[in-house]
């Protein structure tokens, strides 16, 4: 493009940024030192145009400006429709300057309407809605009182002009504060608590003077000439850095008092081309007052945002990115936070609600808070909708501070807002302000308070290009990871505590009793083949909530990086997030641990699918259970779970009796029942005979066989059979196959009331009996929980799938916890929970997971979608134990 | 209307500077193949350089290499160009040509550059039908020269590696 049109473009811009600000300042104050800079930035714009021959532009601006003379010269009194009317001529000019930007040409069309509304407005034919008018004084006193028949006077002070190009300010404040108080009727005195002193017209001249002296004290500078800079500053630290280097080790070098010189001035200059990149933050809210001035028209709500700290410095690039979630987070505060003036006159809040943005440095960061004195977040709703969303249980909410549900709303597509409008809503902002936020190092708060308002605190590094980055090596090539990101380091030999247990080819570190999913870099980056080295390193890294470890052959050490993009070419392989010169000279890559972190899918064996089969293949390990073979009536072999025998006994056959002619036997001071292993069974007509003991408490019942013949650790596979007493299926077992036999069935026999009859003798104190749904859709795990249960005092009612328990909920049953297997044909227990907890009168009720599948992923997906706790199948005690507390904190609640 | 005087070419372009009919090109061979790479686009010629291999990169990137503290791309034109690769000592050695391609550094891999040549526009044709699709594809045409054939690379074309490629 040509470079006068560029230039051209590149003014305008800048001006017109600054026309709005100006005009709405006006629009508050209408000081003749504001008209007359409005006018003359139109004027200069209407002048250029012409020379540059772009007639659309100078017909607008000259139109404004019409209109504008007709406000200097009197005829014209300011009111905010006039001003709405020449910001929609400053809009209309923006948007043909940037058609001109791409095109190099202006667009088709005329702007007639525009025009001639503003030229009817200069006649002042201009038949408008009656407004509070703000009278113009030509005369420097204090604004008069307002033609409204209003009570309270408008003591409305204004400062001189804290835009960034007036250095001198005439007040007794060190701060220079920028205020936008909207003028409609009887804004409350003590909101505004005004800090200047009158208006004083030699303040005003000197101002003047002075500004355009500051003015030639700044000159423009091209940024990518700067950046040049930036790196030649950065090329000479490092040759500074080898010169050091070499220089440490002879200490009598003749170089070393110039290199120490040298030194000195290379940091100096490194710190003053820094500060280059600085730029003030009032470069990003410039835009805000504009933004919050037409939004409380909108909404009709009186906003007064105040921006302290506006000079503030921070890196050009921290600003790029800020801007946008902040001017966010403020929209939200308008539109959100701030209730409506009656609602804030009713509750006997100031009727102007304010917004502070307050930005200052702070120990190597720079602060930024955005307060505003609203209504504060709904912390109910936000709590209503976490359970609603299954992010967490009711119970976990209850227990949660207020400050810890208000978190929630960083999470992605949350919103409590009810309707959404064209400025916020939409729950897409809050979790994109975190992550750019944290994608700079920053961190962001929020304390909020019912009532009172919201607050956030926004904290970010002062540089973003030098980071701290742990150097490694893989395959015999260097790389950088971020320090953020790297939580501890572990180093793993063969046969060290920390060993790599590789499964199924994919490798997992056993970390203080969690499985951590393990990548190799080597293998992720195609490095080459694993050279068998027994040393290896473990860099535990975090990308969010996920944390992993990545597979390096050495650690070197920490050091300053300079982070530089990586070419366009290389910008899809997400594994690297930039790279870098280190202090040798070296080029080398930076990784990127979310890409990392996001490819563990992929690798051969998936590694981290892989690790979570090998977490429950190793729980698998544990999945053998211990059964107990033995011969009843016939040479097959029989077997029941020796979890469920509580002992195994001989006895003498002649210490058997009868009672109702049943065999009995006195044990432990009790009568044991005898139960037999079919009819036809006899018992030995002398000597022993063995006996496996089953006991509940005081009862106990004696299964009489054969033979004892092992205790076999072995994984269930049990095939169903037909159905028959006492029989549950055939199971291969040791090698054989053998019956299991159903525990459940024979306690009956002993004993008809075995199970959940309510026996108040033991359960005084507990009242009636806790009811308990089991759904399993294996009969042997509910034959195999039943007695379990049954035994611990509970009434147990067992079903086979999610359909059955759901029936039961319609039929109107009720259950003080709910016990479930997650792995189900049909619908599976994660389903179940869903469909339990959202709706229903069950949606209260204590959910326990039961499964064979224990990794934290599971816990997490069994919390998400509602299980209060989720439990190893085999785990008696801990299925037991789980039952009673959360019995008892729901009975608690 | 008001005459909008044009600007001076700026770094990088592909523009050529003429002397009259003239065109000047930097030379390079690669397999006894001479190449051309306007004057104007060539930043650098470098000797052999320490490289640093980029995982998962195209196998036409060879690596990254610090110049003067800007990092540079290497871009394997043999590789490119689909022919073999060196082997043995061979491959060690080579020159570079450094070009900016829309402010990033890349440097072209090849045998050897020769001298800077003066050539005239008149010798220029297009790529004949019979060359080989690939080379068309990276080419902007050839100059006839007394002994040899030069063929023009087209750089940006050679850089573009998103666009597909013919067979």
């Amino acid at each position: 493009m040509d470079d006068l049109l560029s230039e051209f473009l590149t003014e305008t811009s800048e001006s017109l940024a600054v026309l709005d600000v100006e005009l709405v300042k006006l629009e508050q104050n209408p000081e003749p030192k504001i008209l007359s800079n409005i006018f003359r930035l139109v004027h200069t714009i209407k002048g250029t145009c012409g020379f540059l021959g772009l007639p659309r532009l100078e017909h607008v601006a000259h139109a404004g400006e019409n209109v504008l003379g007709k406000f200097r010269d009197g005829e014209l009194t300011v009111t905010p429709t006039a001003v709405t009317l020449i910001l929609a001529a400053i809009d209309r000019i923006k948007m043909i300057l940037s058609y001109i930007e791409q095109n190099e040409a202006e667009p088709e069309g005329d702007d007639k309407d525009l025009i001639s509304q503003l030229n009817m407005m200069a006649e002042g034919k201009a038949v408008l809605t009656p407004e509070p008018e703000i009278e113009f004084e030509p005369v420097f006193t204090p604004p008069p009182q307002q033609a409204q028949p209003e009570p309270e006077p408008e003591p409305v002070f204004e400062p001189v002009a804290a835009a960034p190009v007036h250095a001198h300010e005439p007040e007794p404040e060190p701060v220079p504060e920028v205020r936008n108080v909207p003028s409609a009727p009887a804004p409350a005195p003590a909101g505004t608590p005004s800090s200047n002193a009158a208006v004083v017209p030699q303040g005003m001249v000197a101002g003047e003077a002075k500004e355009s002296a500051v003015a030639a004290q700044t000159i423009r500078v091209n940024v990518e000439l700067l950046e040049n800079l930036m790196t030649l500053v950065s090329e000479l630290v490092l040759t500074r850095n080898q010169l050091l280097q070499m220089v440490r080790g002879k200490d009598d070098s003749e170089f070393a008092t110039p290199l120490q010189r040298l030194s000195h001035i290379t940091t100096d200059l490194q710190e003053g081309v820094m500060k280059t990149r600085m730029q003030p933050i009032g470069n990003a809210w410039a835009k805000l007052p504009r933004i919050i001035r037409d939004l409380s028209v909108e909404m009709n709500k009186k906003i007064d945002l105040q921006m302290l700290g506006a000079e503030t410095e921070l890196d050009r690039q921290v600003l790029e990115l800020i801007k946008d979630p902040l001017t966010h987070m403020v929209r939200n505060s308008a539109d959100h936070g701030l209730e409506a003036t009656e609602d804030r006159r009713r509750i006997g809040k100031p009727e102007v609600g304010k917004i502070v943005l307050n930005a200052y440095h702070e120990g190597g960061h720079i602060i930024i808070e955005i307060a505003d004195d609203g209504r504060g977040l709904n912390i109910a709703r936000i709590r209503e909708k976490v359970v609603a969303s299954g992010l967490a249980s009711e119970g976990e909410t209850e227990q949660m501070s207020d400050q810890q549900v208000a978190q929630y709303i960083f999470r992605a597509g949350f919103s409590t807002a009810e309707k959404v409008t064209s400025v916020s809503g939409r729950g897409v902002g809050m979790d994109v302000v975190r992550t750019n936020i944290e994608k700079i190092g920053g961190t962001i708060e929020l304390k909020t308070q019912q009532g009172k308002g919201t607050s956030f605190i926004i904290k970010i590094p002062l540089t973003l290009a030098i980071v701290s980055a742990l150097i490694v090596e893989c395959g015999g090539e260097r790389f950088a990871i971020p320090q953020i990101s790297v939580l501890e380091l572990v180093r793993t030999t063969a046969n060290s505590e920390h060993g790599i247990e590789v499964i199924n080819n994919a490798p997992v570190l056993r970390l203080r009793d969690r499985l951590l999913p393990l990548v190799s870099l080597r293998q992720l980056l195609r490095l080459g083949e694993e050279d068998g080295r027994t040393e290896t390193f473990i860099v535990v890294t975090q990308v969010g909530t996920y944390t992993f470890g990545i597979i390096v052959d050495r650690v070197f050490d920490t050091e300053e990086i300079v982070v530089k993009p990586v070419a366009p070419i290389l910008r899809h392989i997400n594994m690297f997030s930039g790279n870098t010169i280190l202090g040798d000279g070296s080029v080398i890559m930076i990784l990127d641990p979310n890409g990392i972190a996001g490819s563990t899918g992929e690798i051969s064996g998936g590694s981290r699918d892989a690790a979570e089969g090998a977490a429950t293949r190793d729980l698998h390990a544990e999945d053998r259970q211990s059964m107990l073979v033995f011969r009843a009536g016939g040479d097959d072999l029989k077997a029941v779970p020796l979890a469920l025998v509580a002992r195994l006994e001989e006895i003498e056959v002649a210490e058997i009796e009868h009672s109702h002619g049943k065999p009995v036997v006195q044990y432990r001071g009790k009568l044991m029942p005898l139960v037999m292993i079919n009819n036809e069974y006899a018992v030995r007509s002398e000597g022993r005979q063995p006996v496996l003991v089953f006991s509940d408490r005081e009862r106990s019942m004696g299964l009489v066989v054969d033979e004892i013949v092992d205790i076999v650790e072995e994984r269930l596979k049990v095939e169903l059979s037909v159905d028959q007493a006492g029989l549950i299926g055939t199971a291969v077992i040791g090698g054989k196959a053998t019956d299991m036999i159903d525990a459940g069935y024979y306690l009956t026999q002993a004993w008809g009331d075995w199970f959940g009859s309510p026996d108040q003798e033991y359960r005084k104190e507990a009242g009636l009996h806790k009811r308990i749904l089991l759904v399993d859709d294996s009969p042997f795990f509910r034959n195999l929980l039943t007695p379990l249960l049954s035994v611990a005092g509970y009434d147990v009612i067992a079903v086979d799938s999610p359909d059955k328990a759901l029936s039961l909920r319609e039929a109107g049953d009720d259950f003080d916890a709910i016990i479930s297997d997650i792995e189900m044909p049909g619908m599976n227990g994660f389903e179940f929970a869903h469909a339990v907890r959202s709706e229903g009168r069950w949606s209260h009720v204590p959910m326990v997971a039961l499964s064979s599948h224990a990794t934290e992923k599971d816990f997490e997906r069994g919390r998400e979608v509602g299980f209060n706790d989720y439990v190893a199948k085999f785990d008696r005690d801990a299925l037991l134990q789980t039952l009673v507390q959360t019995l008892a904190s729901k009975g608690a609640a | 209307m008001n005459q909008i005087v044009p600007s001076t070419s700026k770094r990088g372009s592909q523009e050529l500077a003429s002397t009259e009919d003239h065109e000047e090109f930097v030379t390079m061979f690669i397999e006894g193949q001479m190449f051309g790479i306007p004057v104007l686009m060539v930043q650098d010629v470098l000797g052999p350089q320490k490289i640093t291999r980029i995982p998962l990169a195209p196998p036409e990137v060879a690596g990254s290499l610090n110049l003067r503290g800007r990092i540079v791309t290497a871009i394997g034109v043999r590789m490119r160009l689909r022919l073999k690769q060196r082997d043995g000592e061979k491959a060690s050695e080579g020159m570079s040509v450094v070009v900016d391609m829309k402010g990033e550094l890349y440097s072209l891999m090849v045998d050897s550059v020769g001298e800077v040549l003066s050539l005239p526009s008149a010798k220029f044709e297009r790529n004949p039908p019979t060359l080989d699709p690939l080379w068309r594809e990276f080419s902007n045409g050839i100059y006839r020269l007394e002994d040899k054939l030069l063929v023009v690379l087209d750089v940006p074309r050679l850089l573009d590696f998103t666009r597909a490629e013919v067979n």
